[in-house]
């Protein structure tokens, strides 16, 4: 593979400023409560989201037609606009790898056992991907740019991207960019055959010490609002975003990671706490322990994915936490963050990957 | 007709609607109940499932669904046809 | 910022075509592709007509060299991307950073609805294979991978407009210098999913549809796969084919009105085109064809067609609604039409809207009825909207030769 391209690509770097945020998960982390002062752990497998009385952010009326995903969206979107005092974003772009799978298997269940009779329409309409990016821009009465990204472990860095390059277009001064994704008894049921989740009983905040196969199921739905202008309340900068696909071994990844920090004039001297993806499967973690033996090695890590459970787009989760701790310049203890009594966080690197085929860089820094 | 009132809360979703709430004569779309075209394709399936009647034209529709009384005439009427 | 973005090459596979060449002749012929269900399979099938590709899956395998147990969504992908690099001929690519951005409504689904057959009496039945490829990337990847694509791959997923909005999201990318080359587009095969979710809204032609006609009945869906292949202007200098078409503008908008119908006076449709020209340096006058979005439903048709009333009055190009041909492809729709637009321009075709009988007595224009070449076609608009009113509309231009 040649040097030249390998290096030269996925390649973004721009100011842009986020400036607020609106966080639906498996932590307490709606309504912008004191960040996160009370872990919530899970037993077994499987992380469900801690959800809000919809009826304060949604008519009664428009509930009704929507299914759970959606309205987890659509009130994350709708705080973070609020936080960030925006009534129209100049674009909405949502990313989602499974989609709105309840409406989906609703249809899918109804059409096999009928055979085809008697369907409804509101399963069908709402299962389409783009529905909560659409549903949003309803609301509004948005007639902005509206994209919806669906691509496994890029869905959220794919709608990043897009809502980086409008700001750098300079067509729109802010975007609403999100990342959704729900687990259902159906999808769990499906993923669980595959093999992706831990068999044993334990402590979802434990899962980085079991050393054994397997993950926990995470969902979450997680609103940012990005301008290209700073403003007072800003959380932190969103400096730079890079993604690379099915890299061939430590080495590259290893490549990869310093080409980025080097396009934005940094070294890893310069990096205050790197952020990694690990998710407690003794497989896809060992990457991390390659790295932290080599250029992580002299780098405090800390990890999310005991607090988020994994699934595609956890990174945006992992955004959400970079940009709390670059405006507090304190980890909250449940990181476990070795490195606390020295100076403030400044300088954030987000590294991730799903299922060794997805990985994402971010850099985040404090404003 | 509250039969009917509590299928269409129930076919329709109708979260914190009681069929107390919902007047025989009312209009159920825009104004009333303010229910949209999607909703009207729910009806229909609600028909034919629990009455078992087909309404092929999707333009009978606002006739028909003009209120609970119109739809539980219309429903007494094609019942009694199949007889 | 502003440097243009360049065709290099198209590939298609639909109703009416295998490829490129196929379908032009199909075009010119008045052959369209819609008919009784033959490969797929429904209780729907005396009664609703589709246009299908013709070919079942182990000859799309074969012509593709995926396994013919992946989604059919996926192959026939594969035929018409293959089709748009080979056009391309770009010699080193494997030198440029090259991206793969792919759109569809379902993805592998043709594959999950027969895994949940089993499925939903019983959890631990279904085979995990037919699931396996069901997100909707997952089936670009396997047409990535076999392209030998990785520099940046994703896909895209907004309903009907889908691939209309990966074809100008691949041209950013190349704008803001992250890519080099782009195979931008869509696909979509049948599947009772979406086919049973068309007609719950009872939106389907039991006939063969009629868009832009006052007695219109609504659609005929159909699956296919575009694509177009869009380089750099320094890309574009060093092929030995020197493309002629450039993507001159583009714009998506949001129509903001109801789920899944448009707002009676094209809001969001009128933006998009209005966009797009802007976007262009255009004015309305300087268009020369529209391949409309005309599905045939009653909804779209007089939406669309207010839209271009609003923006065009009182000089019509012509127009033509392509889905008379093809079906409507959803996921695959913008694509497929791309394509068309660009070999228009190519060609300097304009094609039929066809069995039209009774032109839309509320609008002050109507559509082409006949194949016509040698025209001089220099700017075509191409229109893709969707659920969710994401309306969207690309422009093409041929290079004014010097």
């Amino acid at each position: 593979m040649q040097l030249k391209k390998l290096f030269i690509i996925n390649f973004l770097k721009y100011n842009m400023y986020i400036r607020a945020t609106g966080n639906i998960s498996a932590q307490k982390t709606f309504g912008h409560p004191p960040f996160l002062t009370e872990p919530v752990a899970y037993p077994g497998n499987r992380l469900a989201c801690i959800e809000p009385d919809y009826k304060e952010f949604i008519d009664v009326k428009q509930i009704r037609r929507m299914s759970r995903i959606i309205r987890m969206g659509v009130a994350a979107a709708m705080e973070c606009l609020q936080e960030g005092g925006v009534k129209t974003p100049g674009a909405i772009v949502t990313g989602t790898a499974y989609g709105c799978l309840e409406d989906t298997g609703v249809f899918l269940t109804k059409m096999v056992e009928f055979n085809e009779e008697l369907l409804t329409p509101t399963a069908f309409i709402q299962s389409t991907h783009n529905t909560i990016g659409a549903q949003i821009g309803l609301m509004l009465q948005c007639n902005n740019y509206n994209n919806a990204f669906v691509h496994r472990g890029f869905s959220f860095e794919s709608a990043l991207l897009d809502g980086m390059m409008l700001l750098k277009e300079n067509e729109v001064s802010n975007v609403l960019v999100g990342a959704i994704d729900e687990i259902t008894n159906t999808s769990h049921a499906i993923l669980s055959r595959m093999g992706l989740y831990k068999q044993e009983s334990s402590s979802s905040l434990d899962i980085f010490r079991s050393g054994t196969k397997g993950t926990v199921a995470g969902e979450g739905a997680t609103f940012f609002l990005l301008a290209n202008e700073p403003s007072a309340t800003d959380y932190a900068k969103l400096d730079g975003l890079k993604t690379f696909y099915k890299p061939e071994g430590i080495k590259e990844i290893q490549g990869h990671i310093l080409f980025f920090l080097d396009k934005h004039s940094l070294s890893l001297n310069d990096i205050d706490l790197v952020i990694t993806g690990r998710n407690g499967n003794a497989g896809s973690d060992k990457i991390f322990n390659e790295l932290e033996k080599n250029i992580f090695k002299d780098k405090k890590t800390v990890n999310y994915k005991n607090l988020s459970g994994e699934y595609p787009t956890a990174t945006a989760f992992a955004l959400w936490l970079a940009a709390n701790i670059a405006r507090s310049g304190k980890v909250p203890p449940v990181l476990e963050y070795a490195g606390q009594k020295e100076t403030a966080v400044k300088k954030i690197l987000i590294y991730n990957h799903y299922q060794h085929i997805h990985h994402s860089l971010l850099l985040v820094s404090a404003c | 007709m509250s039969d009917l009132k509590t299928q269409i809360i129930a076919q329709l979703n109708l979260q914190d609607v009681k069929p107390e709430d919902i007047g025989d004569d009312q209009p159920l779309f825009v104004e009333g109940l303010g229910l949209d075209s999607i909703d009207a394709l729910e009806l229909i399936v609600l028909l034919q499932q629990n009455y078992k009647i087909k309404l092929s034209n999707a333009d009978e529709g606002p006739k028909v669904f003009y209120s609970v009384r119109t739809m539980a005439e219309y429903i007494t009427a094609h019942q009694a046809q199949k007889v | 910022m502003n440097q243009p973005v360049f065709v290099a090459g198209t590939g298609i596979i639909s109703a009416i075509g295998k490829n490129v060449a196929e379908c032009l002749d199909a075009l010119e012929n008045s052959r369209a592709g819609m008919a009784h269900m033959h490969w797929f399979d429904s209780i729907h099938r005396d009664r609703l007509p589709v246009a299908e590709v013709k070919i079942g899956n182990d000859e799309l395998a074969a012509l593709t060299g995926l396994p013919g147990t992946k989604s059919r969504t996926a192959l026939l992908s594969m035929v018409a991307a293959k089709e748009a690099l080979a056009d391309a001929g770009i010699e080193n690519l494997q030198s440029l950073r090259t991206g793969f951005i792919s759109a569809n409504s379902v993805g592998g689904m043709d594959k999950t609805e027969r895994f949940f057959t089993e499925f939903f009496r019983d959890n631990t039945k279904g085979r995990l294979r037919d699931v396996v490829n069901h997100e909707c990337g997952s089936v670009s990847e396997l047409v990535a991978d076999k392209l030998g694509i990785k520099d940046y791959i994703t896909t895209i997923s907004t309903a009907c407009s889908s691939s209309a909005n990966s074809i100008f999201f691949g041209a950013r990318l190349i704008k803001n210098n992250i890519l080099d080359v782009v195979v931008a587009g869509g696909t979509d095969s049948l599947t009772k999913f979406t086919l049973n979710g068309f007609n719950t809204l009872m939106i389907l032609d039991e006939q063969s549809c009629q868009p832009f006609d006052e007695n219109r009945r609504g659609l005929n869906l159909g699956e296919g796969a575009g694509y177009i292949v869009l380089v750099s202007e320094k890309v574009a200098a060093s092929l030995k084919k020197k493309p002629t078409v450039t993507l001159s503008g583009y714009c998506n908008a949001n129509d903001a009105y109801h789920q899944t119908a448009s707002s009676p006076d094209g809001t969001g449709s009128f933006l998009a085109m209005s966009g797009a020209l802007k976007k262009s340096g255009l004015e309305p006058g300087d268009i020369d064809y529209i391949n409309l979005h005309g599905t045939g439903t009653q909804n779209n048709d007089i939406a669309e067609g207010t839209a271009i009333k609003r923006l065009f009055d009182p000089h019509y190009p012509k127009m033509s609604s392509t889905k008379t041909f093809t079906g409507h492809t959803l996921g695959a729709s913008g694509g497929i039409e791309a394509v068309f637009s660009v070999l228009s321009l190519q060609h300097g075709i304009i094609y039929p809207n066809l069995r039209l009988k009774t032109p839309m007595k509320d609008l002050p224009f109507t559509v082409e009825t006949e194949f016509k070449n040698n025209i001089e076609v220099k700017h075509v608009l191409s229109n893709s909207f969707g659920f969710g009113g994401n309306c969207s509309s690309l422009v093409f231009s041929k290079l004014m030769s010097g």
